[in-house]
């Protein structure tokens, strides 16, 4: 088996993305041989365990399902994010109690029996919506990202932040998401012929607003309603959300009670004094819709101590806004060489693509970076190349490759190449 | 792609993708009274501001009892995001945002205040006390006199520093 699976494929030690399937093989085979013994076997193997329960927990051993770097601003509890541990984490789904918050005042508790949403503005008839009557909807269900736009924001400091994966990218997480596409609303109330955007708002504290264009929610805009399965989490929305594939996180307005059809942009807090870009000419960029394409290796990464030296697997997720990954290409030696990483079989367009590479560390300092080649031939840029033009303060939409810094002892940090 | 045409091409997409039915057609009435308390969105060319007027003298009193326990005295060194001045340092090493110095629009404020501020009590400001306060803010950034009257006919028309340098990075069809 080795025969494949040595074969190195790109400088300090990557091998062939297929390693990983000839050795899982072989470790089956030896477990296979080993003799069971009752006396040695653990409590769990010799006593019935707990019983069933309403609803389940992760184990209590694992101590690390979480999420991090929780903030809010000063004096306040709900205007701020917390992030998704994407260190610890495998494939593509977010465990919905771990997807990233990001809230501008607060979690609001929503009664679906009182909750409407009404479709006004623009249109031929107004109309309201009760959760009853979405039910009986035709809906979709797909599994997509949903990214804010400031997520890795902490790249743009001079120095690099020594923080752990999810602490600087774990404001991106994926979910299945399902609901009532919007155009069926759209086309019961009617728009008249200079309808060109709408104005999302949320029934939170914040009445949080957004302007998207008419053209998007024609497109794939969905009134969502579930997520992984179950009714949305309150902190996703619930009852019900706006969802816009591949956009801009802030854009996806929770707890969605108006949608006013309007001519022009309502140009709110959030598309004007956040989540814009200042360049270095002073142009102040708006509307930075689609998510760039981007990737980050999440194992190795800050926190994940590598042991003794010999094969490892790096592991990581990409994503992009334009629609699927097409490829990630991994390399071990900072960017001299580069080799194809393995997708997992689900590669869905606005989704997180889950990629391996297997490496074989000799011990030595290694600088491991992954980058991310979505369906439209963007390819994931240096750190270098986003901030070229932006002026300072500019941390939006940022979406260079990640470089981890593996050294000598085995601990992995935050570096710039 | 005409919008009409547009909206039928959505809607045989939708009811060919799922089942071929037609939508269950569930949308109720909506008076316009409803719309009007759920209805907070205010455009830059002035649509959707209610009636009522306030000026930056009024409007001290409203920032001093509802706001500058968060954002500070004239807007500056609060807890809370600076409202004020940063006028010229937007290309430096040190940029100051504010609403003067980096907002394209005057209506956001409106906007956005009457949605979401004060940040415990949100609503609790009349119209009167939300054109004051966005006057105040306006004129702690030169952009007003003390005594300039804001209401629905003169917020749309203030010039922003920043409204020449906006560029859309998305234009719909
Ligand atoms: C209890 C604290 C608090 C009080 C009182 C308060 N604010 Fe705020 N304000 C905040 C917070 C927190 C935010 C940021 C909210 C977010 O994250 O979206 C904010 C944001 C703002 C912004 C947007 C700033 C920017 O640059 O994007 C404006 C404008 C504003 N407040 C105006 C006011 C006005 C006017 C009042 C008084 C009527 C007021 N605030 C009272 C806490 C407060």
């Amino acid at each position: 088996m080795t025969d494949i699976g040595d074969l190195p494929v790109a400088g300090n030690g990557l091998l062939n993305r297929r390693l990983f399937l000839q050795a899982g093989a072989a470790g089956a085979a030896t477990i296979m041989t080993a003799q069971a013994s009752a006396q040695d076997q653990p409590d769990s193997m010799r006593i019935p365990g707990a019983g069933m329960s309403e609803s389940g927990a992760p184990s209590r051993y694992e101590s690390e399902l979480y999420r991090r770097a929780i903030a809010s601003q000063p004096g306040t509890t709900g205007a701020g994010v917390s992030r998704t541990p994407l260190e610890h984490l495998d494939g593509i789904i977010t465990p919905s109690r771990l997807h990233f918050e990001r809230h501008h005042s607060g979690i609001p508790d929503i009664d679906p029996g009182r909750h409407r949403l009404i479709i006004h503005g623009l249109v031929k008839r107004p109309l309201s919506f009760s959760m009853d009557a979405l039910a009986r909807y035709p809906s979709v269900s797909r599994i997509q990202f949903l990214e804010c736009s400031g997520n890795s924001g902490a790249l743009l400091s001079a120095e690099p932040v020594q923080s752990g994966c999810g602490e600087l990218h774990g404001l991106v997480s994926a979910s299945e998401w399902g609901g009532v596409p919007l155009s069926a609303l759209l086309a019961e109330t009617g728009v008249t012929a200079n309808a060109r955007w709408i104005v999302a708002s949320g029934a939170d504290a914040a009445k949080m607003s957004r302007s998207v264009p008419l053209d998007k929610i024609m497109d794939d805009a969905i009134v969502a309603l579930y997520q992984n399965g179950e009714p949305l989490r309150p902190a996703n929305g619930y009852p019900m959300r706006l969802f816009l594939p591949g956009w801009e996180g802030n854009m996806s307005v929770k707890w969605l009670h108006t949608i006013k059809v309007v001519d022009q942009p309502a140009m709110t807090k959030d598309e004007t004094s956040k989540y814009s870009d200042l360049q270095d000419d002073g142009d102040l960029q708006l509307f930075t819709f689609p998510m760039a394409v981007k990737s980050v290796i999440t194992s190795p990464s800050p926190g994940l101590n590598l042991g003794s030296t010999g094969i490892y697997q790096v592991s990581g997720i990409a994503w992009s806004g334009a629609g699927r990954i097409r490829r990630v290409e991994v390399s071990a030696d900072g960017g001299e060489s580069w080799a194809d990483a393995a997708l997992d079989e689900l590669v869905l367009p606005h989704c997180l693509t889950r990629f391996r590479s297997a490496w074989a560390w000799n011990g030595g300092p290694a600088v491991i970076l992954s980058r991310a080649t979505d369906e439209a031939g963007n390819v994931q840029p240096t750190r270098a190349a986003v901030l070229e033009g932006r002026a300072v303060g500019t941390f939006y939409h940022y979406n260079g490759i990640q470089a981890w810094q593996v050294n000598r002892d085995g601990s992995v940090n935050n570096v710039y190449v | 792609m005409s919008m009409y045409r547009k909206l039928l091409v959505a809607v045989t997409i939708v009811a060919g993708n799922v089942f071929a039915g037609d939508s269950p057609n569930l949308g109720e009435a909506v008076t316009a009274a409803e719309i009007a308390v759920a209805d907070y969105t205010v455009l830059p060319n002035g649509d959707g501001l209610p009636t009522g007027s306030g000026n930056a003298k009024n409007g001290a009193a409203v920032y001093a009892k509802h706001c500058l326990a968060c954002h500070g005295d004239e807007g500056r060194d609060g807890l809370n995001d600076r409202l004020a001045g940063g006028h010229g340092t937007l290309l430096t090493d040190n940029p100051v945002r504010t609403v003067g110095s980096y907002w394209p629009y005057a209506t956001t404020l409106f906007d956005y205040v009457r949605r979401a501020m004060p940040y415990t009590t949100p609503g609790s400001l009349t119209n009167d006390e939300i054109y004051a306060v966005a006057a105040y803010i306006l004129f702690l950034n030169g952009l007003v006199a003390e005594d300039t009257n804001i209401n629905s006919e003169t917020l749309p028309s203030i010039k922003m520093p920043n409204s020449d340098k906006i560029v859309w990075q998305y234009r719909p069809e």
